[in-house]
């Protein structure tokens, strides 16, 4: 029977409940939404590229403020578009959205307007007041972002301290009464196997666990090789999920998983451009949060028809709503459910689009990688890094440090100059580069910026 | 799972908010923040004719809905009541 109401909701519950029989293709949600929605769904919006902390594999190379970054005013004007739109509500982040000064402003803004928030915080804000006032609004749901269910686990990705400020911010909303908050985790190899431990923090703090796919954007591509979950990780993530069931939230973000057996719920299809999108701190709109690379930029907010001309009219958005060939991963008995995995994931690990997932579970991924490096290519790199002037430390040894790196300036243009192989070579070498920007420390504080008392800087 | 009596007064949640699409409608409901997908433009009439409709079943027929069809409306309305979307006129 053709059924006429669905509720999957974007935020899937992970599997183990009821599972029932897919319906017949042409009337599921998915084949509905392969062409698009007047509006999004649901929305990332990054408010700004800010932030205390250098996380290792962030996507969006935060750390330093943009000073193109969208105005309070602009910013409310991109609310009412987005109210107009009915778009229901926005994920917000960054950066650290809330280092910005007028952070609670738009919020309140957002959710006296019809507008939904969420918003991901690692936490440095949340003192016990500000979770009294957050706990007062009934439109707002926040996400505290840990990747170790230890302290030694998650500061090795996130940065030292970072693990006791996420554990204070989920006190501080407990005791404010703020219920059923979300604790988000990126899976990591070094935290595949926390997966209980992290069910245990959450259920400490009423929280709802969130697990999510980590992605090569960003300096995510620095350390991917590294921190990627291994082959048999995946499948332990998968059973987990399976085991687990109904409350655990996955953003549908692992449906390449689907190619072990049964799919998981959720729409088993790629958002972007057809019900998700970002817009960066600048106003600038991207397929998806995983995606900021000119290849994936369909336009800004900023220019005239504003958000709404961007999502109905834009060229990028409009063929990504095009029926999407499989290429290689059309004659695969999972491309039904898995639809060759995720576009950033590909992308950036220089993976064409129409062939398999970086981590395709039925090994066709890592064939494909194989050749690709073997080919030695280079693979895509984000034209978008705000990242802090000094990193903060070494991780793999993957993550170059130290390194002054311009805007616009890819890391791929730094890497050569450094290599040891090129090192010698006085043409390739470019010491200007490396030693030539000033490294400021005033600068790289995310909050510099955002003093409006005194006489600097403010907004 | 029980009934829809679509002999009652039936209204949107005040926290539900709908958006027609070419498909049918997307429904929100702010308190829960659930979602749902109308997948039929004609439920999506049954939905928007419940305000000023006396019953459930009056919204149908204002929507058009055939007699022989208004079982399956009414389960669609009752997975509604159930996710909180609809509330019973008092």
């Amino acid at each position: 029977m053709m059924t006429i109401l669905d509720t999957p909701a974007l935020e899937a519950p992970a599997p183990g409940a009821v599972r029932t029989p897919a319906p017949a293709k042409g009337t599921r949600l998915v084949d509905l939404f392969e062409y698009g929605l007047d509006a999004p769904i649901c929305l990332t919006w990054e408010l700004t590229y800010a932030c205390n902390l250098s996380c290792v594999h962030c996507l969006s190379s935060s750390g330093r403020r943009d000073p193109r970054e969208l105005t309070t005013d602009e910013a409310k004007a991109v609310i009412d578009e987005l109210e107009r739109m009915q778009v229901f509500y926005v994920n917000i982040g960054g950066g650290e959205p809330t280092v910005r000064p007028d952070f609670f402003e738009l919020v309140d803004y957002a959710t006296a307007h019809h507008v939904g928030v969420k918003f991901s915080t690692n936490g440095v804000k949340l003192t016990p007041e500000v979770a009294e006032r957050l706990a007062r609004n009934d439109y707002l749901d926040i996400q505290i972002s840990l990747d170790g269910a230890t302290a030694e686990v998650n500061d090795y990705v996130r940065g030292p301290g970072s693990y006791d400020t996420a554990i204070r911010a989920m006190e501080n909303l407990k005791n404010a009464g703020f219920a059923n908050f979300k604790l988000s985790v990126v899976c990591t190899s070094p935290n595949i196997g926390q997966l209980d431990e992290f069910k245990a923090i959450a259920d400490r703090y009423g929280a709802q666990l969130r697990l999510t796919r980590l992605r090569p954007s960003g300096r995510g591509a620095d350390v991917w090789d590294e921190l990627h979950p291994r082959p048999e990780q995946q499948r332990e993530l998968y059973d987990w999920l399976v085991a687990h069931g109904s409350d655990v939230l996955t953003g549908d973000s692992f449906f390449h998983l689907s190619a072990f057996g049964d799919a998981l719920p959720g729409l088993n299809l790629c958002g972007a451009g057809r019900v998700v999108c970002l817009i960066d701190p600048v106003g600038d709109v991207y397929a998806c949060p995983f995606a900021i690379h000119e290849e994936f930029l369909a336009g800004n907010v900023r220019s005239e028809g504003g958000f709404q001309e961007v999502w109905q009219h834009s060229e990028l958005f409009t063929r990504l709503r095009q029926p999407q060939s499989g290429g290689a991963c059309a004659s695969c008995q999972f491309f039904d459910t898995c639809k060759g995995g995720c576009m950033a994931a590909k992308f950036f690990t220089g993976l064409p689009l129409d062939g398999p997932d970086p981590e395709c579970v039925q090994g066709f991924g890592e064939t494909a990688l194989t050749k690709i490096k073997e080919g030695k290519t280079e693979t895509p790199r984000s034209h978008v890094d705000h990242s802090h002037r000094t990193e903060r430390y070494s991780k793999s040894g993957k993550v170059t440090l130290t390194l002054g790196r311009r805007p616009g300036l890819a890391a791929k243009d730094l890497k050569p100059a450094l290599s040891t192989e090129i090192a010698g070579d006085a043409v390739a070498f470019r010491p200007d580069l490396v030693t030539a920007m000033p490294v400021n420390d005033r600068q790289d504080d995310p909050l510099a910026d955002f003093r409006p008392e005194g006489g600097r800087g403010g907004q | 799972m029980e009934a829809l009596d679509l002999d009652a007064g039936w209204d949107l949640h005040p926290q539900v908010s709908v958006r027609p699409e070419p498909f049918g409608a997307l429904l929100y409901h702010f308190g829960t923040r659930k979602l749902s997908f109308l997948k039929d433009r004609t439920l999506l009439s049954v939905v928007q004719s419940l305000a000023s409709a006396p019953t459930a079943r009056a919204a149908c027929a204002s929507a058009g809905v055939p007699e022989a069809e208004l079982q399956k409306y009414q389960r669609a309305l009752g997975t509604l009541m159930q996710s909180s979307m609809l509330v019973e006129r008092r």
